[in-house]
């Protein structure tokens, strides 16, 4: 829509009347780490973060939700419940912009999912430009996730002394120009920006070994190839990885009643396909039980499958799942040892 | 939005003890509405306050009355708490979800049905529904089997098959006992004494996982294509509409590509069977 200019000073009352109307939610500091989390002060966001330990997945799909709450005795009544805040999702990194991308088509498609979609409705993203890698795990440059040219409200790129804003929704506009000051971007900063954007290409590294978009295709020759074993093998069955990914959607339900047996809510968490009894059927059936199996499942989902269903692959190039893996198992070292082999 | 996973409460009208671990619940929703169902459909089953299961619909689209059946065998939590009820008691139902069997791919073939235990309870509704319009199909031929004579379900309408003139039904048991007179051996003994025109038949067959092997090999001898045999998965399910991830088999979503799968589908894929 149009390109703004935001002075860095102009962000904290930016955040800080936003924070009056919505719940803001920005990446901060935890510990040695950083987290999304709520704000409570402008000061805590720290927009110079370089990944977070969980995605901001976790705003959109939250670890745990209530679906319902019911009443037993008689005929048990069932109320829907829907979890939605206006809020303001601040300062997400290009590959979590993707990712967000690939959840509001999980959560649309055939059975819409009303309580992803109410949430996703009442959520503003205003997504940042990476001008460095987050680490030496990141691979989002093979994934093509290392910009977006869609999928967010607002997008901002530093420029040195001030943002420039990339304004795509009426949304968006409406925010900054409502809580902020921003003003028109000149030919100047239309300049900055392009160089900036220019110079940071060469700062990220491919560690695909290859492209993408050869993965499904390389996948779906790979499902007895023996790295499965390897990583079976190496795997402890935690489930970090998934919990970690910001493209991981699948869950479980729980209903969950009162010490009175009166009522009670139906609560839905965050699964994990890692975990042993995923698969598990009441008659004690395990269907994906060996820990190579489920761990060519993630594999296999990320690389194969999620494009199948819906055009996009299921990795974004984050990095995440590499360094929660306490196994040293990395996603992207397999993907390029099946390629070598194939 | 109306969420779709807020189940409906249907009203419990009837509970038959069909053997030591099965019953067959009968159910009604709300005003007298039907099902709208396809044969090998399934249902989530909620008892509230416990939990919810996918549950295979027992009755035939063709036989609804404005009730439905399911047949539950008691083996998990929500399945435990449905035992538990009497007529009169509340299911919250969904559904139904996933792909039927395809009846209009059957008629005019002949048709051949190999329920194991369980595995009839899906099929009867296929089966039922195919004798209502019995005269759009060619042969019938049912090779049903059990573990043993008392866990054998449905055994009227079993008996009623058996004694049909248009349709060939034979029933075997693992393992006999004094009050059974029928055949003893398990199913894949039944299949050397029908004959079929392979080209011209479709099969489908439901069971345990350990049963597919051999009855499959059973249909494939008998030189029925693979495109044309039929098979219903059994999967942990938590959502049935394809989100939850838990059904997913290699890169079918079971809940929606199935339950219900060609064996050229299945087959080569080792989570499937």
């Amino acid at each position: 829509m149009s390109l703004m200019v935001l002075n860095k000073g102009a962000v904290g009352p930016l955040i800080e009347a936003l924070m009056a109307d919505y719940r803001v939610v920005g990446p901060q500091a935890k510990g040695p780490q950083f987290a999304f989390g709520t704000l409570t002060d402008p000061a805590q966001m720290r927009l110079d973060y370089n990944t977070t330990i969980l995605p901001p997945k976790k705003v959109l799909q939250p670890q745990q939700e209530r679906l319902a709450s019911y009443s037993l005795g008689g005929k048990p009544s069932v109320e829907q419940i829907i979890e939605a805040t206006p809020t303001v999702l601040f300062g997400i990194h290009t590959c979590d912009l993707h990712a967000v991308q690939l959840l509001d088509k999980a959560f649309s498609e055939e059975y819409p999912d009303a309580h992803y979609l109410a949430r996703r409705d009442q959520t503003i993203l205003v997504s940042l430009e990476c001008l460095e890698p987050c680490d030496e795990h990141s691979f989002c440059k093979s994934m093509g996730t290392l910009t977006a040219g869609e999928g967010y409200d607002l997008h901002l790129t530093d420029l040195g002394l001030a943002y420039a804003v990339d304004v795509a929704t009426e949304a968006g506009a409406q925010i900054l120009s409502d809580y902020g000051s921003a003003s028109e971007a000149g030919d100047g900063d239309v300049r900055r920006l392009n160089d900036v954007l220019g110079a940071k290409w060469p700062r990220f590294t491919y560690r695909l070994e290859f492209d993408a978009a050869e993965l499904p295709a390389l996948l779906s020759t790979a499902y007895d190839h023996p790295l499965w074993q390897e990583l079976g093998d190496r795997c402890l069955a935690c489930g970090s990885c998934t919990n970690v990914c910001p493209t991981c959607y699948c869950f479980n339900v729980y209903d969950e009643t009162n010490m009175a047996l009166t009522e009670g809510e139906r609560v839905r968490r965050w699964d994990s396909c890692q975990l042993d009894e995923f698969a598990r059927v009441a008659g004690g059936e395990n269907f994906r039980e060996a820990r190579a199996a489920r761990q060519r499942h993630r594999f296999m989902r990320k690389g194969r499958y999620i494009f199948e269903k819906f055009g996009e692959l299921g990795c974004v190039g984050c990095g995440r799942c590499i360094r929660a893996c306490v196994a040293d198992i990395n996603i992207v070292d397999g993907f390029n040892a099946i390629q070598r082999s194939a | 939005m109306t969420s779709v996973y807020i189940p409906e409460m249907a009203r419990l009208v009837g509970v038959e003890q069909m053997t030591a671990t099965e019953k067959l619940f009968t159910i009604e929703l709300p005003n007298g509405r039907s099902l709208g169902h396809d044969p090998g459909q399934f249902v989530m089953a909620s008892v509230m306050g416990v939990g919810e299961a996918p549950v295979s619909v027992s009755s035939s689209p063709s036989r609804s009355n404005g009730v439905f059946e399911l047949c539950v065998r008691q083996v998990g939590d929500v399945t435990n708490a449905l035992h538990g009820m009497e007529p009169g008691g509340w299911i919250g139902v969904r559904g139904p979800f996933g792909n039927g069997f395809p009846v209009e791919k059957m008629r005019g073939k002949d048709l051949l049905f190999a329920p194991g235990g369980l595995g009839l309870a899906p099929l009867r509704s296929l089966i039922n529904q195919v004798l209502d319009e019995r005269g759009a199909f060619g042969r019938v031929i049912i090779l049903c089997g059990a573990r043993r004579p008392q866990e054998l379900l449905f055994r009227d309408e079993v008996d009623e098959w058996v004694a049909r003139d248009d349709v060939e039904c034979l029933v075997t048991v693992d393992r006999g006992d004094d009050t059974w007179d029928g055949h003893v051996g398990v199913i894949t003994t039944l299949f050397h004494q029908i004959s079929v025109n392979p080209r011209n038949t479709v099969a489908a067959t439901v069971g345990p996982p350990i049963m597919y092997r051999f009855v499959l090999m059973e249909l494939l001898g008998k030189g029925i294509p693979e495109s044309q045999i039929y098979l219903s998965l059994e999967r942990r399910m938590r959502c049935g509409v394809g989100k939850c991830g838990h059904c997913q088999i290699h890169d079918l979503c079971c809940c929606q590509e199935g339950p219900v799968l060609t064996y050229a589908q299945s087959k080569g894929v080792e989570e499937a069977l």
